[in-house]
């Protein structure tokens, strides 16, 4: 192909890791065309304060576009969705008709919020689901308007955060979740203890071990109360679904590609597999979206929906994009996160899958100040702290070099280091995707 | 201007509140809230916020990358 005619880099998925990896490929040296492909209309936003500080009122929904950090030469194409690929074409298809070529492709299309099961029931007034910043200006506004009574529905970390703004804001809240604890599937029961005592104190009705069946609206099509497993009913104007993340791979079906709802599945070097298990040379993936084996964690497959990896796989896959087929680097990203929460701040690292044993190593769980190490057979694997993230970076390290469980044995502030069972629940059953897919979703 | 901060690499050591008290603030213990919008006539005041900060979290659009020290002596 003459270079004239070079259709370049085409980035499909216009969020954190489409802007950080447009912008890695520009560092490295990229100077061809390229090309962002994103279905909303807005310019990359940050996801995070939605569920935080946009939802307490303290930030415009439109206030947490990224910061463009190199300049990028590329053409947007915002407002309209990539709906197929056709690999031996080198092409997309747009959702407006239109044909975009691409010499080599960065797919980064994330995840969207898992919808309520019941398409009539999701689409009662008053029922929201967080992911983008449509949905939290929407939630905002009827949050803004003093509901009678918010029911949650899923006690994970947008669950909990959505919880704490309801409390800060005065109004009435019940959080439901199947599970003993808030978070018991990413932390354990035993450290989402500690988050059941925030949501006591703060004063959210938490229900534990509770399945919603059915949302039931009025005449008008507005919610009005949630039927319970068992009969027993929650009177609500206002439903948050935070049931997940389904990864946005609908548009790649037909692709011969390795998708599903738990991820687009890629090599150690985020390059996305064909359906026969070979890597495709001019296909990349980064974000939320990916699925990759993962070094620290026996070359498991592992998506991560976590912010610091999508900087992180974007800037890996961007320099890999670039460089020789001799010289792929594996990606060997550390999961972490951050999260806060009834004025805790939570942050993790590693992956607590799989763990048989946890230990608190700083503080107390009493205190709600601590810092909680994960083992799984004699390894340390992940670590979590409340209010103690200063701690946290050492025992990042003990995890990235697979130190024995507990490590650091002689800074802890512990008379004796006694061990728990971490206590997470057995794993979803009779649920489309992710968790039949054989990956680990965190 | 736009910021966005890394909250996973933020310590909470609270050097951007000196600088920038308007637009950095701690809360608790440790949760460092942000403004992510803040006016451009700031420029100089958030321009020291990036280089105040020990673990160089902090990211903002226009100024210079914070590796490099001369960005902060702009105002
Ligand atoms: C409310 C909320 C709070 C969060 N809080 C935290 C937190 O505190 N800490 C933390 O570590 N992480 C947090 N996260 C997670 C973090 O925001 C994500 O990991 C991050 O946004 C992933 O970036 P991404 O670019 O891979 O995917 P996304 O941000 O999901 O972006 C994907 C983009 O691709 C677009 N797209 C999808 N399909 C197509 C298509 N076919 N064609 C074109 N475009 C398409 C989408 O519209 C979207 O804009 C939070 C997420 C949410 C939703
Ligand atoms: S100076 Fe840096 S580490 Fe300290 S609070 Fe500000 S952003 Fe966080």
């Amino acid at each position: 192909m003459s270079p004239s005619l070079d259709p370049g880099i085409v980035i499909v998925g216009a969020s954190l890791a489409g802007l950080r990896g447009a912008e890695a490929l520009r560092l490295h040296g990229y100077a061809g065309p390229l090309a962002i492909v994103g279905e909303e209309p807005h310019p990359p936003y940050d996801r995070p304060p939605l569920s935080k500080h946009v939802l307490a009122g303290e930030l415009a929904p439109g206030a947490t576009a990224l910061p463009n950090l190199v300049p990028l030469r590329a053409t947007w194409h915002l407002g309209v969705a990539a709906t197929g690929l056709d690999r031996p074409a080198r092409t997309l298809r747009l959702g407006d008709g239109r044909v975009l070529p691409y010499g080599r492709l960065l797919i980064a299309t994330g995840a969207q919020a898992r919808p309520w099961p019941g398409s009539e029931e999701a689409a009662l007034d008053g029922v929201f689901t967080l992911r983008g910043r449509d949905d939290a200006a929407a939630l905002r506004a009827v949050l803004a308007q003093g509901p009678r009574h918010v029911l949650i529905v899923g006690g994970g970390l947008i669950g909990c955060e959505a919880a704490s703004c309801c409390r800060d804001l005065g109004i009435d809240v019940t959080l439901v979740d199947p599970n003993p604890t808030p978070l018991a599937r990413s932390l354990g029961t035993f450290v989402g203890g500690v988050v059941s005592g925030l949501l006591e104190r703060a004063g959210v009705d938490f229900r534990p071990g509770v399945h919603v069946e059915l949302l039931e609206g009025d005449t008008f099509g507005r919610l009005r109360r949630a039927h319970l497993r068992g009969g027993e009913t929650i009177e609500a104007d206002v439903a948050i679904v935070a049931l997940g993340a389904v990864r946005s791979t609908g548009w790649l079906a037909g692709a011969g590609l390795m998708a599903d709802a738990g991820g687009l599945t890629c090599d150690g070097a985020c390059r996305v597999l064909a359906a026969d298990g070979t890597p495709c040379q001019d296909i990349y993936a980064a974000g939320d979206v990916a699925r990759w084996p993962n070094p620290h964690y026996g070359g498991r497959l592992i998506a991560v929906e976590h912010w610091g990896n999508a900087v992180e796989q974007a800037g890996h896959a961007a320099r890999n994009m670039l460089a020789a087929r001799e010289d792929q680097q594996p990606y060997a990203h550390l999961p972490a996160f951050w999260s806060s929460q009834f004025g805790v701040n939570i942050k993790a690292v590693g992956l607590t899958e799989g763990a048989d044993t946890v230990a608190i190593v700083q503080g107390s769980r009493a205190t709600r100040r601590f810092l909680a190490v994960y083992g799984r057979a004699g390894r340390s694997i992940a670590a979590v702290s409340f209010d103690e993230g200063r701690w946290l970076p050492a025992y990042a390290e003990q995890i990235r070099a697979g130190r024995p469980f507990p490590p650091i044995r002689d800074a802890t502030d512990q008379t004796r280091i006694a061990t728990h069972v971490p206590g997470f629940p057995a794993p979803r059953r009779g649920r489309a995707a992710p968790a039949e897919t054989g990956g680990i979703h965190v | 201007m736009r910021v966005v901060v890394d909250l996973n690499r933020c310590q909470g050591y609270a050097q951007c509140c000196y600088a920038a008290p308007e637009h950095f603030v701690l809360r608790g213990h440790e949760i460092l809230f942000y403004d992510p919008a803040p006016p451009d006539a700031k420029r100089g005041e958030i321009a020291r916020a990036v280089q105040a900060c020990p673990v160089r979290a902090i990211s903002a659009e226009g100024l210079d990358a914070p590796e490099r020290p001369e960005a902060g002596a702009a105002s």
